[in-house]
């Protein structure tokens, strides 16, 4: 019933996890019967229409609830998280928010200073840490954000619609930035997000997820070969299938 | 791409910095020139001889100030007010913090305290002064109880409201960072609830000072000037220009600390981000 932390080939695995909100009448099903396995260093995409059940899947994974009948388990003593909102906290500064992170490790003093310079190297935002979050524009906040993240030295991060508030410019230049940082630091990846393309561009695995309840409606392997651009022939053909496939989950349910 | 973004940030920002002697004038001029107005229509009333035994004017009041100014019982007055008022708000604040502080973290607390805290500031402080000079008599002591029992509960409402309002958001970000219990209390909520927290002390301060006033009114211990006791004896004397001259050292006063809460509120609404005037 609870999270418990394994030791097994998996990253992440869900077994027939169901959640339900509220008792009785008022009940609702977010998540039906969902099995997934994500092996370590994966990137997994999760996409759905909206109320699917995407966030909460991410929420059981986090350990921030719980399943109402099934098991999640993750095999990994940290789990980061970012949102679609930058979530800074406004009274620290760039550098700030990142050494938060750091401190709640219990990272020493003297350290810290140096990670987080280099975790700011590692954004492209040197330079930039003695900014406060509003001074930043809308894709630096969430490169502060992704900063923020890696500054927990997590296994598994999870990443619920990041870029969903972002330009499609900024969106793209952060689709590389990522990829660029997993090369360095393969870590397992959930990243949940309403755009289809965005998913086939990031993903090794996409899966779709019905809604009402959220249940897992397919998956898809992801065989393009990196580097990928999210306007390459390719990632719009995997798109379209998926596309089709989206639609014919959400017209079921 | 991001220095070009920096640039473009600050150019929005208003470019190069404004003028500082601009920018101090332009909040200076109204206030100069409410003064002037208040000094024009006060030298009327007086032209016009309106209760010309008791009303002072503009001239005879100043004037009584400055004479005031060049005593020593002047500032021994302004010096007691003062640090009453500064003590009484100190042990205020503290005891709406902890009070505050225990009310938002304990959950049956909450429920019996809070509202008992809500209704406490309904109490107009006066009402306190009978209760106050039978506990502790004609002394300091029911001055501070009255300012405590004015005080504290707008200092305590404002931490509670911080922490309620902490951004649930930043509450997730904060768990999923490992921050708990005491820590995320010390490094989260706490400085997410700085603007309400502040908002509080100010609304005390208002209180405290109309409590202090109030106290030293009513009571008048020997041999200690204040600011009250200048005052009811001038009324006693029907000193008109003395009266007058203290009330505007009384004004002056709460301008002051007005204007320091606001800078406070200010520097931290810009930086937050909050302000949205720039």
């Amino acid at each position: 019933m609870t999270a418990v932390a394994t030791q097994g080939a998996e990253a992440v695995q869900l077994v027939g996890v169901t959640k339900v909100f509220g008792r009785g009448d008022q009940s609702v099903v977010a998540l039906e019967q969902v099995s997934l396995t994500v092996a370590p260093g994966e990137f997994i995409c999760l996409i759905g229409a909206s109320g699917c059940g995407k966030s909460t899947l991410l929420n059981l994974v986090a350990g921030l609830e719980q399943p109402s009948t099934g098991t999640v388990s993750v095999a990994a003593s940290q789990v980061a998280m970012m949102f679609q909102e930058p979530a800074l906290f406004p009274w620290l500064t760039a550098a700030g928010n990142v050494e938060l992170a750091l401190r709640a490790r219990k990272v020493p003093k003297a350290e810290r200073r140096q990670r987080v310079v280099e975790l700011l190297d590692l954004v492209r935002l040197a330079g930039f840490g003695d900014r406060r979050p509003h001074e930043l524009s809308g894709g630096m906040r969430q490169r502060v954000a992704l900063a923020r993240a890696l500054a927990q030295d997590a296994d598994v991060l999870l990443m619920d619609e990041p870029f969903g508030a972002l330009d499609a410019i900024t969106r793209d230049t952060l689709h590389d930035e990522l990829d660029r940082i997993r090369e360095g630091r393969p870590f397992t990846t959930l990243f949940v997000t309403h755009n289809v393309r965005e998913a086939v561009r990031l993903g090794d695995r996409v899966v779709l997820l019905s809604s009402h309840p959220g249940r897992v409606a397919g998956e898809f392997e992801v065989p393009i070969s990196h580097p990928r651009r999210i306007d390459s022939t390719s990632v719009a053909e995997l798109a379209a299938t998926i596309t089709d496939k989206l639609k014919e989950a959400m017209a079921g349910s | 791409m991001i220095e070009v973004i920096d640039q473009l940030d600050q150019v929005a920002a208003g470019g190069p910095r404004a003028g500082r002697a601009r920018r101090i004038w332009a909040s200076t001029w109204p206030k100069l020139l409410a003064i002037a107005i208040v000094l024009v229509i006060w030298q009327i009333i007086h032209l016009t001889g309106w209760k010309k035994f008791v009303f002072a004017g503009p001239g005879a009041t100043l004037s009584d100030l400055f004479d005031q100014a060049k005593t020593g019982l002047f500032w021994h007055a302004i010096r007691t007010t003062v640090q009453r008022a500064v003590l009484g708000f100190a042990l205020a604040v503290l005891i709406g913090s902890v009070i505050g502080a225990l009310v938002s973290r304990i959950k049956p607390l909450r429920a019996a305290i809070g509202s008992l805290v809500t209704s406490l500031q309904t109490m107009p402080s006066i009402v306190w002064f009978p209760f106050a000079i039978i506990l502790f008599g004609i002394s300091n002591s029911a001055i501070m109880f009255v300012i405590v029992m004015g005080t504290a509960p707008s200092v305590a409402n404002g931490l509670i409201a911080g922490v309620d309002y902490t951004p649930p958001l930043l509450l997730r970000a904060g768990k999923m960072m490992g921050l708990r219990r005491w820590s995320l209390w010390r490094r989260l909520i706490l400085p997410a609830s700085l603007p309400a927290f502040v908002a509080g002390l100010r609304q005390g301060w208002a209180f405290s000072w109309r409590s202090l006033m109030a106290g030293e009114l009513l009571v008048i211990i020997a041999n200690q000037p204040s600011l009250g006791v200048l005052l009811s004896s001038d009324q006693d004397q029907a000193d008109a220009p003395g009266i007058m001259s203290i009330m505007i050292v009384i004004l002056i006063l709460g301008i002051i600390v007005h204007t320091l809460f606001g800078l406070a509120d200010r520097s931290i609404r810009r930086r937050w981000g909050l302000d949205t005037t720039i």
